[in-house]
């Protein structure tokens, strides 16, 4: 990500150092993942020990330090959808994809993420590929979902 | 647009907005909540206007993206006004229909209307349905009739009027005092009161004040505060503005979660439009009363639900909770005084200020007023949101509202309180909803989340799955919250694993009670209920998984075992062929068996299975009959001939 790109977000927030979090927001939602260099120009232009940086970044699940997939796969293990099965879904898409939660595999194609709810809990258990919410989910129709992301079974 | 500056000014833009509607033409609601996206509601909207400039009809007929109603299983619901004809389930495929018959002919299409399950009856509007029929809806009514992006809709539907009535007719003490009276809890989760909340603040001596929106909705398996943000924005704001004038506050905050994008973009735009008509900013109707409101996302972290933490992390830092030595009322953001409150909670103040504090404390119980959003999720046939009176018992919610369990299964226990609540077995189902009663009952009002247990839920499984999001959400300020429960978390693993020792609960009832006395926030102190309360009406379910090895809920995965039965097998190929771990051998005319080495416990088997069939079983507790010999799987089927 380019340095005059990240200067332009911080601009945008007055270079608050209270708008840390949501200056580091607006990186990730735009990059995807936080580089090394971005929190480095974040850090001297607000001000900001890189210690705090790091502690924010690692502390808040939004923030990804590590490049993601191309595919964001997120399943949600909410209540309503942990009760309705969603363990399987988890199980399913692991294996068809061949990498844990909170992995990204080698060649950058898959990001697999558990997330709490998504508020789509009468559509339990629910499945988000790039931001489109699959509902009522079992192993079969999972299958069926990851097979136009071109996973092999 | 001008900004209004007096009531009047108001209440004449409402007039002139109302004179440009009429009220006879025929307006399509379609609910454009994050549920019925999910569902296709976007593509039904496009198939709507496709259709409707297709047949010229741009002029007689509104069509609108709506907030959600509710009733998310069976969307995408629109709604036809002004009869108020609701359609469920609505395809793109069905809209054609819909224009040409409902709105050209006036008829009703009946196989999109909802049918009773028990009654088989079609009910034509959205009033007559059992789901809604049993509710009261003050805060969510307006939902489906706003389209949230456009202001106008609200105050069409008396929007601000609160407002102007509290500047102009009211000083902050009568506001203070009305809500005050009104006896209004915080629907958050802890219900402390939010007049005497408001008025600890306005009588701090700081001169500098705020008022924050906690919308950081974490709790799995609930979605009010969601739906209201995305649905009627403007409502939560009008509350947040009269708020901060009742305790002489010229700033506010919202702080949403990041998962809710719809909702950030739905209240970021609502504050615009304030702005632009003068209901918000400097000198609002003409008052003198300044106020701005800004909007902070959080990134993702429940503990940021608690307030200390919450305004933590809006001073850009990490979102861990402080002591409460002195209340953040009097020392909160930026050590100045703070009202914090749910958005739930936000948009009940407007109605209260309209229609006074004595029709706010005509409903509910003696301790708890108004009505409550619950989200009523999990195995319960009419999932969605559904706003009752404080009062109404569980029973009446699960089986008048909820329409029961499906698929003829047995109820086990409702979840209520999210992470932090507890689990509330069958004999107490006749409970009446109230921030005390829950309480007594060993769970919590908590926001609202009511996640529905059927006999396949295993409840220790249910206790390790909180434990073990409240161990991920544990900021880790204190020992006991951040280590104890991790440690808990390892011993219902090994109990729902099937290697649970002798002992093992009674070290989880030490552990639950230092966590109990020793942490800091909420999150802690609250962490081993779900654990205490599962044990407390399930104690026999932990001895069965400690003691036999077996999960009676036949769920824990390494406690059941699948296994085909012979006498029942007809060898059609399904299982077969759909096993992902390809442990099912069989063929034609030959009864399928499962290699227990290979089968992962998928359970893949199990559903694709036939119900006519119904061959694969789930055992637990005792061995797996072993596989029937090679000569006798042939199924010699009876041909016609031989008949």
């Amino acid at each position: 990500m380019d340095i005059d790109r990240i200067d332009q977000i911080i601009d945008k927030h007055q270079v608050a150092a209270s708008s840390l979090i949501q200056i580091l927001l607006d990186i990730q939602s735009e990059n995807h993942w936080l580089p090394r260099e971005a929190l480095e120009r974040v850090g001297e232009r607000l001000e900001v020990p890189s210690s705090r940086i790091q502690h924010i970044a690692t502390f808040y699940k939004a923030f990804s330090l590590v490049p993601k997939g191309r595919h964001e796969i997120h399943i949600c293990v909410g209540t309503a959808c942990h009760v309705r099965g969603a363990t399987r879904i988890l199980d399913t898409v692991e294996e068809a994809i061949g990498i844990k939660s909170g992995e990204t595999d080698l060649d950058l194609k898959f990001s697999l993420e558990t997330v709490n709810c998504l508020g789509c809990c009468a559509l339990g258990p629910v499945l988000e590929v790039d931001g489109k919410v699959h509902g009522k989910m079992s192993p079969v129709k999972t299958a069926d979902v990851l097979k136009n992301y071109g996973t092999k079974n | 647009m001008a900004r209004l500056n007096s009531p009047e000014a108001l209440e004449n833009f409402r007039q002139e907005i109302l004179s440009k509607r009429d009220p006879k033409k025929p307006c399509i609601s379609i609910c454009a909540g994050a549920g019925c996206i999910a569902s296709g509601a976007d593509e039904v909207i496009a198939a709507f206007s496709a259709e409707i400039e297709k047949e010229g009809l741009q002029a007689q007929v509104d069509t609108k993206g709506t907030g959600c109603p509710g009733f998310c299983e069976r969307g995408p619901v629109v709604v036809i006004y002004p009869e108020e004809i609701c359609y469920l389930q609505v395809t793109p495929e069905d809209v054609p229909e819909i224009i040409s018959q409902t709105i050209k002919e006036k008829k009703v299409v009946d196989r999109l209307l909802y049918e009773d399950p028990v009654t088989g009856e079609r009910a034509i509007h959205e009033s007559d349905i059992t789901f809604y029929k049993n509710q009261q809806r003050t805060v969510l009514c307006n939902n489906i009739k706003i389209d949230s992006k456009n202001i106008d809709d609200y105050l069409a539907l008396d929007g601000y009027s609160a407002l102007a009535k509290a500047l102009s007719k009211m000083t902050a003490v009568d506001v203070l005092e009305e809500v005050k009276k009104s006896n209004l809890r915080g629907r958050g989760g802890a219900g402390f009161p939010a007049g005497r909340k408001w008025e600890g603040s306005r009588n701090a001596p700081e001169p500098i004040k705020y008022v924050i929106v906690n919308a950081d909705e974490g709790d799995p398996g609930a979605f009010m505060d969601r739906a209201l943000l995305e649905g009627n924005p403007h409502s939560i704001l009008e509350g947040l503005i009269i708020g901060g004038y009742a305790i002489g506050s010229n700033e506010g905050y919202i702080y949403v979660r990041q998962e809710y994008p719809l909702a950030v973009k739905n209240i970021n735009l609502a504050i615009k439009q304030a702005e632009a008509y003068g209901l918000l900013g400097e000198n609002i109707l003409g008052s003198g009363y300044d106020f701005n409101v800004f909007v902070h996302q959080g990134a993702g972290a429940f503990v940021c639900g608690e307030s200390t933490a919450l305004m933590t992390a809006l001073e850009g830092r990490v979102g861990e909770p402080r002591p409460k030595y002195v209340r953040s009322n009097v020392k909160g953001l930026w050590e100045r005084p703070s009202v914090l409150n749910n958005v739930e909670t936000w948009a009940n103040v407007p109605l209260i200020i309209n229609n006074g504090a004595d029709w706010f404390t005509e409903i509910g119980t003696e301790s708890s007023k108004g009505t409550k959003i619950f989200s009523l999720v999990g195995k319960i046939t009419n999932t969605g949101l559904v706003e009752v009176p404080m009062g109404i018992t569980l029973r009446d919610i699960i089986y008048k509202i909820g329409g029961g369990i499906p698929d003829g299964k047995k109820f086990k226990a409702v979840q209520t309180g999210g992470p932090s609540g507890g689990c509330i077995p069958e004999e107490q189902l006749d409970l009446e909803v109230g921030f005390d009663e829950l309480t007594k009952a060993g769970s919590m009002m908590g926001s609202g989340g009511m996640i529905v247990m059927d006999e396949d839920t295993c409840m220790v499984d249910v206790a390790r799955y909180f434990i073990n999001f409240l161990t991920d959400e544990s900021c880790g300020k204190c020992v006991p919250c951040r280590e104890g429960l991790r440690q808990m978390h390892r011993i219902l693993t090994n109990i729902t694993e099937g290697k649970g020792e002798e002992g093992d609960i009674e070290l989880l009832e030490v552990l639950s009670e230092t966590a109990v006395e020793a942490s800091l926030c909420a999150l802690g102190k609250s962490a081993p209920n779900p654990f205490l309360s599962t044990l407390r009406y399930f104690r026999d379910e932990y001895e069965a998984h400690i003691k036999e090895k077996r999960c009676p809920a036949l769920s824990c995965k390494e406690l059941i075992a699948f296994y085909i039965d012979p006498g029942k097998c007809l060898a059609c190929g399904i299982c077969y062929k759909k096993c992902p771990a390809k442990a099912i051998d069989g063929g034609k005319k030959k009864i399928h068996i499962i290699d227990q080495e290979k089968c992962t416990n998928c359970g893949t088997c199990f559903e694709v299975c036939p119900p006519r069939f119904g061959a694969v079983a789930k055992i637990s507790g005792k061995p797996v009959p072993p596989p029937i010999p090679e000569e006798k799987r042939i199924i010699i089927r009876k041909s016609k001939n031989n008949e």
